[in-house]
């Protein structure tokens, strides 16, 4: 399928000399939802930015759609929504004005159906004669959303869209991306939480220092890197390591009240039955067992570490 | 050409101002009358005419200037300064439209709101002094090329300003002066023949002999050449603005 988006070679380097995006090359398919993975300051505003004709690249070229985004900026533009990091509203506009004004920027038509539907939505309704200023910052969070949408765009971005927003405003953020992505919507969104893109991300690109370091299908990376550990808890604290149990290349912790296996449950044979099994051969007296997952946010930290 | 975009940017704007329009209307028109009685009604009364015009009647088409041209700054400049301000910008920025585009929607909203501001001057003038108007035409062509150079001027100046202060600076430390100086309240040949000279570098002389030569027929330089001045004005200006957006100058980085 041809890509959506096609980021190529893209590198930006600020006036102040500073360079924020190095080298980035990114594909991004219609209809997924990735996640733009990083710490502060790794470049993820700066890349959505170039994409969306708020800063200008340094070199290299984006696509989008097959337009080029430069000679073709009035048709990627109107096929992108954005939602920006930060709470940019006007102060004395009404939302249903300034939802109203988005659309008609990008070039639509009005259409209070649509505008209306959209609105409620977002929860939104009851609110849309409210001064933006009189609003909350969650329900700003969801105006800039209703801005973003308010021309249909096929492609979404939105920058770090549940940060500052409660749990339960975050599920609702989480549902209304997949109803995004049913209707056909490309979403792809930047944030600090690895929950979140574990949550609804399709794809999950990792980005630090402006280099994009991986992308990759959200299951086949947490394949490819998400280990588990068996926690295996003692009656006893052992001082010294049973030969026959060498073979696990066990860890022990807690003064030897615990051993901890590390495996990979992909594999056929994870080497559990085994383990347990000399553990009792041993005479040791279990008191508890326990699994547990790598987060992809250990999996980041080892990858942003490494590099 | 995306003109939905025109259309919203031109209403948004002219709506702001709806919404305050004592700030928008009223005060530029309160404080063109209270000059107008001060200078047309204290001071008019000792000067019997000028050029043959009564005095009152004289100062209106400088007065009129005086409140275009700092309204037309002072519209524009804001109007792009404030989104800039608060961030908004970044929804125009991602818009699919061009400079001209942006241009026409913020300079024309600024443009008309000083046009008028204008009309309700000399309406208001008119209750005061008997007025003829011997070329309406020009009159009116005057009046919207000047509201439109200085919106653009003002257009620049928002777009150049990176604090409030520098916002302020130009109308203040230039316009304000160059105006005031530029035979609003007199005509040029009242002074010395030295400041004559020094006067004729002033652009605003220009603007105001024009326009005040369509109502009376008086002027300091002749009108072909006030029509060129403020062409001119007019030319550098959108090259100006051309140029900024070309470079993405203090909005793209
Ligand atoms: N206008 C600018 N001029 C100079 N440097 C800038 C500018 N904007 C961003 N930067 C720098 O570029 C780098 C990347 O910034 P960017 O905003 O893209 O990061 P980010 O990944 O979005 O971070 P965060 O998670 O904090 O939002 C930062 O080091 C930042 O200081
Ligand atoms: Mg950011």
């Amino acid at each position: 399928m041809q890509p959506i988006v096609s980021i190529s070679n893209l590198s930006k380097t600020y006036a102040s000399g500073f360079q924020a995006l190095k080298e980035v090359n990114l594909d991004i398919q219609p209809g997924e939802i990735l996640a733009l993975l990083g710490p502060n300051g790794a470049g993820k505003t700066t890349l959505i930015s170039i994409i969306c004709g708020i800063v200008n690249a340094s070199s290299g070229s984006v696509t989008v759609g097959g337009h080029n985004i430069d000679t073709d900026y009035r048709i990627t533009r109107s096929m992108i929504g954005l939602v920006p990091q930060e709470l940019t509203l006007g102060a004395f506009e009404k939302v249903w004005n300034t939802v109203s004004f988005s659309r008609g920027l990008f070039g639509k038509k009005p259409n209070s159906d649509y505008l209306q539907k959209l609105l409620k939505d977002l929860s939104l309704w009851d609110k849309k004669d409210s001064m933006l200023m009189a609003l909350s910052g969650g329900m700003k969070r969801r105006v800039l959303i209703g801005k973003a949408l308010a021309h249909e765009p096929m492609i979404l971005f939105l920058d770090e869209p549940t940060a500052g927003v409660d749990v339960e405003l975050r599920k609702d953020m989480w549902a209304l991306v997949q109803r995004l992505r049913e209707s056909g919507v490309t979403i792809i969104l930047t944030t600090h939480y690895i929950e979140e893109a574990e949550a609804i991300a399709d794809r999950v690109g990792v980005i630090n220092k402006g280099e994009l370091l991986l992308v990759d299908d959200k299951q086949a990376l947490m394949h490819k890197l998400g280990k588990r550990q068996l926690v295996i808890e003692l009656e006893a604290e052992l001082t010294n390591l049973p030969e026959a149990l060498a073979p696990w290349s066990l860890e022990s912790s807690e003064e030897g009240a615990q051993l901890i296996y590390t495996y990979d449950p992909h594999k056929t044979n994870t080497g559990i039955n085994g383990l347990l099994q000399a553990v009792s051969e041993a005479g040791l007296l279990i008191k508890d067992v326990n699994t547990t997952k790598t987060s992809l946010e250990e999996i980041f930290v080892s990858l942003v570490n490494t590099k | 050409m995306n003109t939905q975009a025109i259309k919203v940017i031109y209403k948004y704007e002219m709506m702001r101002a709806w919404e305050t329009l004592a700030q928008s209307f009223a005060s530029p028109v309160i404080s063109t009358v209270l000059y107008f009685v001060v200078f047309g009604t204290a001071i008019g009364s000792r000067i019997e005419s000028v050029d043959g015009v009564s005095y009152g009647a004289f100062i209106v088409p400088g007065l009129m200037m005086l409140a275009l041209l700092t309204q037309s700054i002072a519209n524009a400049s804001f109007g792009i300064y404030l989104p800039k301000f608060t961030g908004t910008i970044y929804e125009i920025l991602s818009a699919p439209i061009s400079f001209v585009e942006i241009v026409i929607g913020y300079v024309g909203a600024a443009a008309t709101k000083s046009f008028i501001i204008g009309l309700i001057i000399l309406f208001t003038a008119g209750l005061f002094v008997p007025l003829e108007i011997a070329h309406p035409i020009w009159m009116l062509s005057f009046l919207i090329l000047t509201c439109i150079s200085f919106s653009l001027f003002g257009f620049i100046i928002g777009l150049w300003a990176s604090n409030f202060e520098k916002l302020q600076l130009i109308p203040l430390l230039v316009v304000t002066p160059l105006v005031f100086l530029g035979g609003s309240f007199y005509s040029v040949s009242m002074l010395p023949p030295a400041w004559q000279t020094v006067t004729l570098f002033n652009p605003v002389v220009y603007l105001i002999s024009g326009f005040r030569w369509s109502f009376f027929e008086v002027a300091d330089v002749s009108v072909g050449l006030s029509l060129a001045m403020i062409l001119v004005f007019l030319c550098i200006c959108l090259i100006i603005v051309w140029w900024m957006f070309k470079t993405g100058y203090r909005l793209r980085q």
